[in-house]
């Protein structure tokens, strides 16, 4: 859909070293006190551990324990595999954190004892450094902790955390101070203010967040662990209530029989994949170089339905282009553009060059400098640029400008009535002049980028708002809003103006996510729902922000809402779809069970399974085995498409909602074949 | 089963519709305090019971405040009836002095009317006076009915609006409803059921000279305007142990067919109630669809089932053509016992006018399966609305975050707490449905009451519990209720049936009540189409009904293939 899809790492979904990593961390994760965090694959080993025991203990005193001892075993697959699935989904997290803690090497810091003097500098170790501490970075140096410059300027190479190798500026003061632990300067020096405790650098909470250590379960986890406990209380019910009729219909239950039941109903599926989901969606973000901070903030982006999305660099290109000209009477259009080619050879700022393509790419001027000619460079004091040449003079700029510089009280009226309109739209009107002649007006103006209009009508159909911030005058902003098609803009636009407009935005019940970097960002990143920090935004911004973006490119607001709306789609469909198994188990182990009590309940086993062994058999295995089969689904996540959320779900429900009836009654089957064939049961 | 058959259902099920179309909207604008055509007669009456009473009509109740009061009444109304059932040998109109009952049978019945549930351990004319069947049991029929309608009304205020503190006034919610609705409504029917030939009289009997010469007495009461109010109520409870196939409760076809209608009018009106309340009629129609299919499917099931007759009697010469006759009013039929008894079960009336323990094993197994559902297809007056509603919660919860959104009901986010409170109401039929049957099959004490074993005696038993817990109070028969352990045990059945569900769901209005209302965009979980209609069946099958499968297949569905395989028990 946009270019940051190609810019994701790829990890392959399934590696070797990743494979036997989670392996080992699967049985480890099999200790019931982490495994508590996880009532329905708790239960499971619980009931695991009690049929195993009972299996044993059948075969010690010689009974036949074949049958109970398979049973034990498919339980236990059904826990390992949901740690399984836990572990690897934790394991594409740990590879990344392993690079970002080669980055933590102990440097030595320059601690300035007095920060005003920089030559006076004492070397200790960058772990013993404290929060307020002042240190001198040069060049060739590694910033030694987080902090924020309070002198200088200097070049920083942030790879370690960006992996972007374009080094950036920092410097004293502006939206540009903060530095981050790890980094390289690259050229000139800084002194900063130390601003992180020791452990809770940007670095070491990255790391943190991306092994997963500060996973908490998210508002929604926790509605959805409420109720698949519920679930298997209901089922636990059922099953022990099940003894006693049983015991009144002259049926003989044995535990190990009862325990597959049991554990075919309750929601293992889900319960096994449900962490892996969450933590699969945050690294999905981070492959796309967003740090979210918690699993609530990646939540919190699916529910998002207004964003607040900043026009320059997300809905325009960063400036302003040339788009049209308008040539005075007289003057044709190639002799305008001729003029303004020339004219603009001495503008080297952005504008100036979008002449020259527009130029190029209309009249097909190519921008050549005349033999002898003398450039007059733009500058900001007289807003001119031009070329002098064989007496000729050339110059372009702001309307008045050129006016003065031409010695011209009124243009003529078709270039006063261009200028006028240009600036109604919210263009900007450069005029060009030859000599004292006003040759014509060029437009410039904000170039939407191109497939934003349909982006946003993507999301309107997602249901989700957009509303453009600019400091435009309102009546430039609309022009743009119209342009770009987004719902609602600020116009003119203070920090305050925002923190407002999410308040009241919020008073409705509608989540907002907007982008940030500066401080005067904070407090508007702070009561956002979810608050996307620029990596290059001060201090104060990335604590208010509750999502980084490595890259800084604010366009990714999109995605990310995106992929959290993924997120929550996957646990949703494998909700469902452990639900919908339910009701294939109660044919295939039902009959089996009451079958000596009442054969006539053959019916009931529309399946045909061969045996009655083989039925609660195949009916664990699959239970076991459906677990292990989603674990990519719930890695990769279920795709998500833009096309609404009535036809979303009836594609979805009918997926994973007939779908998890329908198929494991064919599962069930073929793993009946399958036992009966090689003569198991 | 035929064509007039079927033609026979599904006419008294449009005519439910449309007579409850108006009701529903009556009822809204009762609920919101609105004047109605019966406020010039009756407004002053209201106004009088707040002033003698001292309520303020206009303070309204948090849902605590709403929850204790309600309560509070329910509890003072069980011991007022206990204490009548108790004294009614003491008591004025007690013209042949029956004896009050014993303690514990008091307490079952007393639980049983407050509950709603109408559970009867006894037989009405032999038991009770005309008295106590009329201050008694005919007048907490109006209050348990009223009860469980101002829950429905306080739960759908929730989904209203945003950031409400409170939910209305108990006392005046409880109070209109039983003067604008229940009354009038219930006046009208006992007139039109004294036309068809329904007695309503204070004598207690007839003495009538048979043809033999045999002197016969013949009993008889104040039973029209009982059996309006048990009807319209969906109560269930009769005058005479028989019940609506009495014939001094429901001489004909046209009385059937009227006290079908009674029994549909308010769980079908109360959908649309909801849509007017919340806003959305839509929403209000999809919950009558979803009931409706359950019925249409029950009595496809049980009327399948019944017309086809009973096969062993088929091999022995008996015409298969009449079906399952036994145990049926011929006045009424097949279809007609059919759907009255699928009608009572699927609501929480439990009247019946054929002997269910004389159905086939699956005509018996859908009116269980109904009430294991938690009555909620559409379920008793009020009861079923707010039982519905939980689970097109938890159906919203599941499978809501697959548009990409954490889950919200009518803009309101569902989370944790709501989660909680609709799994702890939820948890409650297995819970004491299962728990209950188990335990009781468990002790001898307890077999005991069945007077068959097999397959059968366990229906009768999982019957019983659910019946009692789903406050539905239809009887399979067949077992002695009166005893220390079942009236002790399906007392408390009925008690957590209806108390420790509906605690819940005021909670859930509270919670959901306080929240914010999200505007509806093209990102919101539809839950007004035709897709929600199927998924909330699909959730109401599998949550609600499926945990109930092991104990359903070793009871109906045992005798069923048994029964088609030549057994019987």
């Amino acid at each position: 859909m946009t270019s940051h899809h190609s810019k994701a790492e790829r990890i392959p979904l399934l590696d070797r070293s990743l494979l036997s990593r989670a392996l080992q961390d699967a049985f480890r994760k099999l200790d019931p006190r982490e495994l508590i965090r996880n009532p329905v694959i708790f239960v499971t080993e619980i009931v695991s551990a009690l049929v195993t025991l009972l299996a044993v203990r059948d075969f010690a005193i010689g009974k036949p324990s074949l049958f109970s001892l398979s049973i034990a075993v498919f339980l236990w697959l059904t826990v390992l595999f949901a740690t399984f699935a836990e572990a690897i989904a934790e394991g594409r997290g740990r590879a990344r954190a392993e690079t970002l803690r080669r980055m933590r090497t102990e440097t030595l810091a320059k601690l300035l004892p007095n920060p005003a003097d920089r030559a006076v500098f004492k070397p200790v170790p960058a772990s013993e450094l404290n929060v307020g501490d002042h240190v001198l970075v040069e060049a060739g140096d590694i910033i030694p902790s987080d902090g924020e410059a309070v002198e200088g300027i200097a070049s920083v190479n942030e790879a370690a955390i960006t992996g972007e190798s374009a080094p950036v500026i920092r410097e004293a003061g502006g939206d540009r101070s903060a530095v981050t632990g790890g980094t390289l300067v690259v050229s000139d020096w800084l002194v900063i203010r130390i601003t992180a405790a020791r452990g809770t650098t940007f670095l070491d909470r990255m790391i943190r967040l991306v092994e997963g250590a500060e996973r908490r379960k998210t508002p929604n986890e926790i509605a959805l662990d409420i109720l698949l406990a519920g679930l298997t209380l209901i089922f636990l019910i059922a099953v022990v209530t099940l003894v006693s009729f049983a015991h009144y219909s002259g049926a003989t239950l044995s535990i190990p029989v009862l325990a597959a039941l049991f554990v075919c109903l309750i929601p293992t599926t889900i319960g096994g994949l449900l962490s892996a989901i969450g933590i699969a969606g945050m690294d999905r973000l981070l492959r796309f170089n967003v740090l979210a901070t918690s699993g609530r903030a990646v939540e919190a982006a699916g529910d998002v339905d207004t964003l607040l999305l900043d026009k320059t660099g997300t809905i325009t290109l960063g400036n302003r282009m040339a788009a049209s000209i308008v040539p005075g009477p007289g003057v044709t259009e190639q002799e305008l553009a001729q003029a303004a080619v020339l004219a603009s050879l001495g503008d080297d700022t952005p504008e100036g060059r979008s002449i020259l393509a527009f130029a190029r790419g209309r009249y097909g001027i190519a921008a050549e400098k005349p033999e002898g000619a003398k450039v007059v460079p733009f500058s900001a004091q007289t807003r001119l640029s031009g070329l002098d040449h064989e007496g000729q003079t050339w110059r372009k700029g702001a309307v008045d400008s050129i006016c003065q510089w031409a010695g011209v009280e009124n243009m003529p009226s078709v270039l006063t009535n261009a200028v006028e309109r240009i600036a109604r739209a919210g263009g900007t009107p450069l005029a060009v002049a030859r000599g004292r002649q006003i040759m014509g007006v060029i437009e410039l103006k904000d170039i939407v980028k191109p497939g934003i209009r349909e982006r946003f009508a993507a999301l309107r159909r997602m249901g989700i708002r957009t509303v453009m911030v600019t400091g435009d005058n309102r009546l430039t902003a609309a022009a743009i809003a119209g342009e770009a098609g987004v719902d609602d803009f600020i116009a003119e636009a203070t920090p305050q103006d925002k923190l407002s407009y999410i308040r009241r935005v919020q008073s409705e019940g509608r989540l907002v996510a907007m982008t940030g970097d500066g401080t005067n960002d904070a407090p508007a990143l702070a009561q956002a729902d979810v608050g996307v920090v620029m990596q290059t935004g001060t201090q104060a911004a990335r604590e208010a922000g509750n999502m980084v973006d490595l890259d800084s490119d604010p366009t990714k607001l999109i995605e990310i809402v995106e992929i959290g709306k993924q997120l929550l789609i996957t646990r949703g469909a494998l909700t469902t779809f452990s639900i919908a198994n339910d009701v294939s188990k109660y044919f295939a182990i039902l009959p089996a069970i009451f079958v000596t009590a009442y054969p006539e309940l053959e019916a009931l086993n529309v399946m045909r399974l061969n045996s009655p062994q083989s039925a609660i058999l195949s009916a664990v295995i699959f239970n076991a085995l459906i677990i292990v089969l989603l674990v990519p689904l719930a890695l990769r996540g279920v795709r998500f498409r833009p096309i609404g959320a009535a036809e979303l779900l009836r594609r979805n429900l009918l997926l994973y909602g007939v779908g998890g009836i329908v198929a494991p009654f064919i599962g069930i089957k073929l793993i009946d074949m399958f036992i009966t064939a090689l003569g198991l049961s | 089963m035929t064509i007039r058959g079927w033609a026979e259902i599904l006419l008294v099920l449009v005519v439910a519709v449309l007579l409850a179309w108006p009701v529903g909207i009556h009822i809204a604008r009762v609920a919101e305090g609105k004047r109605t055509f019966l406020h010039p007669l009756l407004g002053p009456i209201e106004r009088t019971f707040y002033t003698l009473s001292r309520i303020d009509p206009a303070q309204e109740m948090s849902w605590q405040q709403y929850t204790f009061a309600l309560l509070a009444l329910n509890a003072i109304h069980f011991l007022m009836l206990y204490a009548i059932l108790r004294l009614q040998f003491y008591l004025p109109l007690n013209p042949d002095h029956l004896a009050g009952m014993s303690p514990r049978l008091a307490f079952n019945t007393a639980m049983s009317f407050v509950t709603n549930t109408n559970w009867q351990a006894y037989s009405g004319e032999t038991t009770l006076s005309p008295g106590s069947q009329m201050w008694g049991l005919t007048s907490h029929m109006f209050v348990s009915a009223g009860t469980g309608i101002t829950v429905a009304l306080a739960l759908s205020r929730a989904f209203a609006r945003g950031g409400l503190k409170t939910l209305g006034n108990f006392w005046v919610d409880l109070t209109r409803i039983v003067l604008y609705v229940l009354l009038p409504i219930a006046v009208v029917a006992a007139f039109v059921l004294v036309a068809l030939g329904v007695p309503q009289t204070l004598a207690t009997h007839a003495d009538a000279t048979t043809l033999e010469g045999l002197r016969q007495t013949i009993a008889m009461g104040p039973v029209a305007f009982m059996e309006a109010i048990k009807q319209l109520g969906t109560n269930g409870g009769g005058y005479f142990n028989a019940n609506s196939a009495h014939p001094f409760e429901n001489p004909n076809a046209f009385s059937c067919i009227l006290e079908i209608l009674l029994v549909l009018l308010i769980p079908f009106a109360l959908t649309f109630t909801f849509g007017h309340i919340v806003g959305e009629k839509r929403q209000g129609y999809v919950l009558l669809a979803v009931a409706g299919i359950f019925l249409l499917a029950a009595v496809a099931v049980a009327y399948s089932s019944e017309a086809q007759g009973n096969p062993l009697l088929t091999a022995i010469g008996v015409d298969a053509t009449q079906g399952n006759m036994e145990g049926k009013e011929i006045r009424f039929g097949i279809p007609l016992s059919v759907l009255f008894n699928v009608v009572t079960t699927a609501t929480s009336c439990g009247a019946v006018n054929a002997m269910l323990d004389s159905y086939m094993p699956l005509g018996g197994m859908v009116s269980m399966f109904l009430m294991q559902l938690g009555e909620v297809v559409p379920g008793g007056v009020g009861s079923g609305l707010y039982g519905l509603i939980v689970f097109a919660v938890l159906a919203v919860f599941l499978a809501g975050l697959m548009v990409g959104r954490t889950p919200e009901y009518l803009g309101k986010k569902i989370q944790a707490k709501e989660v909680k409170l609709a799994v702890l109401a939820v948890l409650i039929l297995p819970l004491s449905i299962l728990g209950g049957t188990a335990l009781s099959l468990a002790l001898p004490e307890a077999r005991a009451s069945l007077a068959i074993g097999g397959p059968h005696g366990l229906s009768e038993m999982l019957y019983a519990f659910t019946s009692a817990t789903a406050n539905n109070g239809s009887a399979f028969a067949g077992i002695s209720a009166d005893t220390p352990w079942l009236d002790t045990t399906l007392g408390i059945a009925m008690l957590l049936g209806r108390y420790a569900f509906l605690v819940p769901v005021l909670a859930i209005a509270g919670s959901l009540g306080e929240k914010v209302k999200v505007p509806a965009s093209t990102g919101t979980f539809p839950t007004d189409g035709l897709l929600f209609v199927g998924l909330l069946c699909g959730v109401v099958f599998i949550v609600g009904g499926l945990q109930f499968m092991p104990a359903l297949s070793l009871g109906p569905l045992a005798e069923h293939f048994a029964l088609f395989a030549g057994k019987s028990f």
